[in-house]
């Protein structure tokens, strides 16, 4: 479709002792693409992942980052590649011990050298982004998981990310909340055009969001295509993905 | 975390002075020397019973509190995402826990020990009709600095140790909600075996010195 992959992942293999998660997975995002891979629990999705950031390192393959190979990069270099990652976590990883506030501060002021009115401009337009402008002196605690995933949503996107990485982000909500989420992805999407790559389960997530699919089974890319090929793939093992 | 444990540490030195002055009073008194009690009873409180005693105490709220904390921000991933967002977890959350508990213990242990030998002074001036002013200045006579110093540096080490296994545990705590409990419980059991060993070599490099 398009020329050159924001994301390159070629030959990844990674285990945990005698526990081989990913053995030669490949995947490629490009630019401005919604990419769902899907996976059964434990898969390694989520290890996947987190080898893509750096907070793994990968036994074995070789992943390009923008351009950039992630286990070549100095420490500065990946904290600077980072910038251009949102990451929305599984379970939403706000900072509990601060407010809506200091959880969407937190990568701006590391990161940019923004004054106190820019910093709070910024903070608002995310909030309003996710349709949360009221929350911004609670607690985490004080929200309900549904509103945490945005607010998660909106401290990913806060440094306007070129390429945004969401680990689950309709697991454990109602589907009315989840079809929320869902169109709040695709707003953020059009409006920022960003690349995403984005993880679940949820059969419903893959068909609205996806632009092509790739499925993650026995530690490889099993198969790779659009929802509606692979949805109607005769592979038993793929059509155990789409019941 | 500092006004809980300042109360705890106060109420727990309080007691600790009550009950050890009661305790030697009827030898004491079978050797005709009561009069020795306030250099005995603060020698021992300053240089070895406060420190350990108080250390324990800090070891069961600070270092499980420490270990519970990260540990719950490990498992939900809240250390990943310092990370991701570019600040060094390490550095933010890590270095200034340590460093907070290596500068407050030494502080907690002087006011336990100072309540301590309040406690023991009122049982001296109920009992044997010591007065207050009598009883520290006694107190002052039989410390030197010789017995400060020493009780006070090892102060510093056992209140890095606590944060340091506090911060250890909680940092590498397994994955799930009992990984969380794991990690406070056996930050409290490791450190206190620590506490203990840090006290034995910092009283033998002690004994080098003086002896
Ligand atoms: N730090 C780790 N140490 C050891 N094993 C791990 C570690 N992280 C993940 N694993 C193992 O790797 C496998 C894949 O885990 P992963 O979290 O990637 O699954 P997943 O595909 O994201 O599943 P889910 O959909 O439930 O999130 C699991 O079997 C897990 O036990
Ligand atoms: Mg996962």
């Amino acid at each position: 479709m398009k020329s050159n992959p924001v994301i390159a992942i070629n030959h990844l293999y990674k285990s945990f002792g005698k526990l081989e998660v990913l053995k030669d997975f490949n995947l490629k995002l490009f630019e401005g693409e919604n990419l769902v891979l899907m996976g059964k629990s434990g898969s390694g999705k989520s290890v996947m992942i987190k080898c893509l950031v750096g907070l793994m390192e990968a036994d074995k393959g070789d992943i390009k980052v923008l351009g950039k190979d992630i286990s070549k990069l100095k420490q500065n270099e990946l904290d600077e590649l980072r910038t251009k990652i949102g990451f929305l976590f599984q379970g939403s990883a706000l900072y509990d011990s601060m407010t809506v506030r200091q959880n969407l501060e937190f990568p701006l002021r590391r990161h940019s050298h923004n004054t106190e009115k820019k910093t709070e401009e910024l903070v608002k337009e995310a909030l309003a982004n996710v349709g949360l402008p009221d929350t911004i002196d609670l607690m985490p605690a004080e929200l309900s998981g549904g509103m945490q995933r945005r607010i998660a949503l909106a401290r990913a996107l806060i440094l306007k990310p070129k390429i945004i990485i969401y680990d689950e982000p309709t697991t454990g909500l109602d589907p009315i909340t989840a079809k929320e989420i869902i169109l709040l992805m695709m707003n953020i999407q059009k409006k920022y055009a960003t690349s995403s790559l984005i993880i679940t389960h949820d059969v419903d997530c893959a068909r609205v969001i996806s632009n092509r699919m790739i499925l993650l089974l026995e530690g490889k890319d099993y198969a790779e295509g659009n929802f509606k090929d692979l949805a109607t793939s005769k592979d038993p093992k793929i059509k155990a993905f789409f019941k | 975390m500092g006004n809980k444990s300042l109360l705890l540490v106060s109420v727990t030195g309080f007691i600790l002075g009550l009950v050890f002055t009661l305790q030697s009073r009827p030898t004491l008194l079978e050797f005709g020397a009561v009069s020795w009690m306030p250099s005995m009873i603060s020698i021992s409180i300053v240089r070895e019973i406060g420190p350990v005693i108080i250390a324990l105490i800090c070891a069961g709220r600070i270092g499980s509190s420490i270990g519970a904390e990260l540990g719950s921000m490990k498992v939900t991933e809240q250390i990943d995402a310092m990370e991701v967002s570019g600040t060094n977890p390490f550095r933010f959350l890590v270095v200034t826990r340590i460093l907070a508990a290596t500068c407050m213990l030494p502080i907690l242990v002087i006011v336990g020990d100072f309540v301590a030998l309040i406690g023991s002074a009122l049982i001296e001036n109920i009992k044997g009709d010591v007065s207050f002013t009598l009883y520290f200045n006694q107190v002052f006579e039989a410390l030197e600095f010789t017995d400060l110093l020493p009780a006070t540096i090892k102060t510093f080490f056992f209140g890095f140790a606590i944060g340091l296994v506090g911060c250890f545990k909680g940092y590498n705590s397994k994955k799930g909600t009992a990984g969380v409990g794991k990690a406070s419980n056996s930050a409290v059991v490791f450190t206190s075996m620590l506490l203990f060993i840090l006290d034995f070599i910092a009283v033998f490099i002690t004994d080098i010195f003086y002896n």
